[in-house]
């Protein structure tokens, strides 16, 4: 008795606690990007494949609970917010988690040489876009209090500020990106042409992490303004 | 006349089983929607649960359980048109408690979203219809009935709405939400006894030959609201917080100002619970001890007796007691999401169109408006994720319950008709 009761099938899994713990993950992935960078300045390639190992699997973490999350939103789930914005902002999320096994799958693969000059600004490209992740994340933890507040009020002003400061720490990645490949370009016949090639869509994938943590930030204040 | 002398204790005997049968069923299963959530988030013991449950069921059973009995002892078909056949009532009201009792235990033992309420309601209009004729049948009055049905959920939910969104403006949406709840969660207390006081003791009480002018049932409201905000300052006070649980969730403390609230809601659940759904047992069991005490006499204006509604109290008790804790415990970890203000919010919005319904007479499911409440809830953007093919089965269960109920007390009262008659 007691599985009929139709009070208690009425609640569902709270996906809000699922997208905070496929942050969690997410961002634990994309904090391992800077030492892969610098393990590549130190010319260390063991360091490389160990990072690269972790950050697979990190990956795969947050594959599952994504999966699992989407299996678990069906269509007649009534939500606070619409279903499609929350796929979405899971969507970014897995993009940053994407684009970490990218980059490191790429380092480990190949030797990439690096141009003279650039590994200290790579590394801090990377670390400044790691910024953006962790912004994004704390922004991903003020959910459980959206909910409590109904996605109003002084907790999505607080929100909204949060997301500001993301926007801001963008910004600057988008012109650390344009230093480094004026820079890369001034090297650019001191390497090997395909070398150029993949550095200059390295440095964009770097700069991906940013702009898919941006795009949570974005999603999260759609969901607010409703 | 001589079938109601000669086996008139028989049916007097099954009557007693099937309605005690009915009134532990909705202990056992129902109590937990009120208990749920407290329990479920750790407020309080299922043993103290229990003991509130009971207290507050059988308060409700008798002290506001006489106007549904009413109606389900003879508001929905016309006993009058039964005086030269007093025998049939007998038959067809045994029949009914019989035929709640099968499709009950079938149902629960299935887990299937069954409402006893639908089903007594099926089963009497069922016999009626099949075994006397569609005269007898109050149509006036179970259209009301069944209107009652759709409304009563939507209420439940609009109401609900309401109170969120006031705890959102009032307490969760202020510079120290923890302060304001703790200074305005007493009001809220208030309200829960102010309104079901009010609405219970509204004109008074017949059974109980309570009269009250609209003046002193309002002074005793407000009266019983006064008592339970005094003794829920206490409580809130009692409550440890810390800036320290603060940091992971800013309304930590806030939500535990709620727990103690919304042990007042559960227990007025318990409340409206008894006033309504003792009647779906012993209305049907004072119909047939009316014709059999008075030997044939059908008064439908005969009083209820008092020590019925006192029996399907304690049959509740006891069905809350043997079985009603395992269902509130698994219900309790299910609920998790509803945390004590949205528990708190659904909670007295139900147990304030229950009452609303018992004072009026009308037979409801407190299930479907305890889920119509939490949907208010859920409108408000308050939880987390709704099941709504939830909705669905309820609508199902409707269609198929009131059939169920009204098909198989016919076939028990063409059965009992041929043994006896």
């Amino acid at each position: 008795m007691g599985h009929g009761n139709p009070f208690a099938s009425l609640f569902g899994k709270s996906p809000f606690k699922a997208v905070q713990q496929h942050m969690r993950v997410v961002t634990q992935c994309a904090e391992l990007v800077p030492g892969i960078f610098e393990a590549l300045v130190a010319g260390n390639d063991s360091k490389i494949k160990e990072i690269k190992v972790q950050i697979d699997d990190l990956e795969h973490q947050a594959d599952t609970i994504k999966d699992g999350m989407r299996t678990h939103l069906h269509k007649s789930m009534f939500m606070p917010v619409d279903r499609r914005d929350l796929l979405e902002l899971l969507n970014y999320q897995d993009n940053i988690a994407d684009m970490a096994e990218k980059i490191a799958g790429l380092l480990a693969e190949r030797r990439m040489e690096m141009p003279v000059g650039m590994g200290a600004p790579v590394v801090a490209l990377a670390k400044r876009c790691i910024d953006a992740c962790l912004q994004a994340g704390k922004i991903i933890e003020q959910l459980d209090e959206l909910v409590e507040t109904g996605f109003g009020g002084r907790q999505s002003e607080l929100v909204m500020g949060m997301v500001e400061d993301l926007s801001k720490i963008e910004t600057e990645t988008n012109a650390m990106v344009a230093d480094l490949l004026r820079s890369l370009f001034l090297h650019e016949d001191e390497i090997k042409p395909v070398s150029v090639i993949l550095w200059y869509q390295m440095i964009h994938w770097i700069n991906e992490l940013a702009d898919n943590a941006e795009k949570v930030g974005d999603r999260l204040r759609l969901l607010t303004a409703r | 006349m001589e079938i109601i002398a000669q086996y008139g204790t028989i049916f007097t005997s099954m009557a007693l089983i099937f309605a005690f049968y009915a009134c532990w069923a909705i202990g056992a299963n129902d109590v937990a929607n009120a208990m749920g959530p407290p329990v479920g988030s750790g407020s309080l013991s299922i043993r103290n649960a229990v003991i509130i449950a009971a207290i507050f069921e059988f308060a409700g059973a008798f002290i506001a359980g006489g106007e549904v009995t009413s109606t389900i002892r003879d508001g929905m078909i016309d006993t009058e048109s039964l005086i030269n056949r007093p025998e049939l009532l007998m038959f067809g009201m045994t029949a009914a408690l019989l035929a709640t009792a099968i499709w009950l235990h079938v149902a629960t033992s299935q887990g299937w979203p069954v409402s006893t309420t639908h089903t007594i309601v099926g089963a009497i209009v069922g016999f009626a219809i099949v075994g006397i004729g569609p005269d007898v049948v109050k149509w006036n009055k179970m259209g009301t009935i069944v209107a009652s049905w759709f409304i009563s959920p939507l209420l439940g939910g609009t109401i609900a709405f309401i109170i969120t969104m006031s705890i959102r403006k009032f307490i969760l949406e202020t510079d120290n939400p923890y302060a304001s709840a703790k200074a305005r969660g007493p009001y809220y207390i208030f309200l829960v006894g102010f309104i079901v006081a009010l609405v219970t003791f509204f004109k008074g009480l017949k059974h109980l030959k309570i009269n009250l002018t609209d003046a002193e049932t309002f002074g005793m409201a407000v009266v019983v609201g006064i008592i339970c905000a005094i003794v829920g300052k206490i409580m809130i006070d009692r409550q440890n917080v810390s800036d320290a649980d603060n940091k992971e969730f800013h309304y930590a403390n806030a939500e535990k100002v709620f727990i103690p609230m919304m042990v007042f809601t559960a227990a007025a659940m318990c409340f409206a619970h008894g006033s309504n759904d003792v009647a779906n047992g012993i209305g049907p069991l004072a119909a047939v001890l009316d014709v059999v005490s008075s030997q044939g006499q059908i008064h439908s204006k005969s009083p209820l007796p008092l020590w019925v509604l006192f029996l399907g109290g304690i049959a509740i008790v006891i069905g809350l007691a043997t079985y009603g804790t395992k269902v509130i415990a698994t219900i309790g970890t299910k609920i998790t999401e509803l945390t004590p203000s949205r528990a708190f919010s659904s909670t007295l919005a139900a147990a304030t169109v229950v009452v609303l319904a018992s004072k009026t007479g009308l037979p409801v499911s407190t299930t479907h408006i305890a889920v119509g409440a939490v949907m208010g809830v859920g409108l408000a953007r308050g939880i987390g994720a709704l099941d709504l093919r939830v909705i669905g089965k309820i609508v199902l269960s409707w269609f198929i319950t009131v059939p169920v109920g009204a098909v198989g007390a016919a076939a028990i009262f063409f059965l009992l008709k041929g043994m006896f008659a």
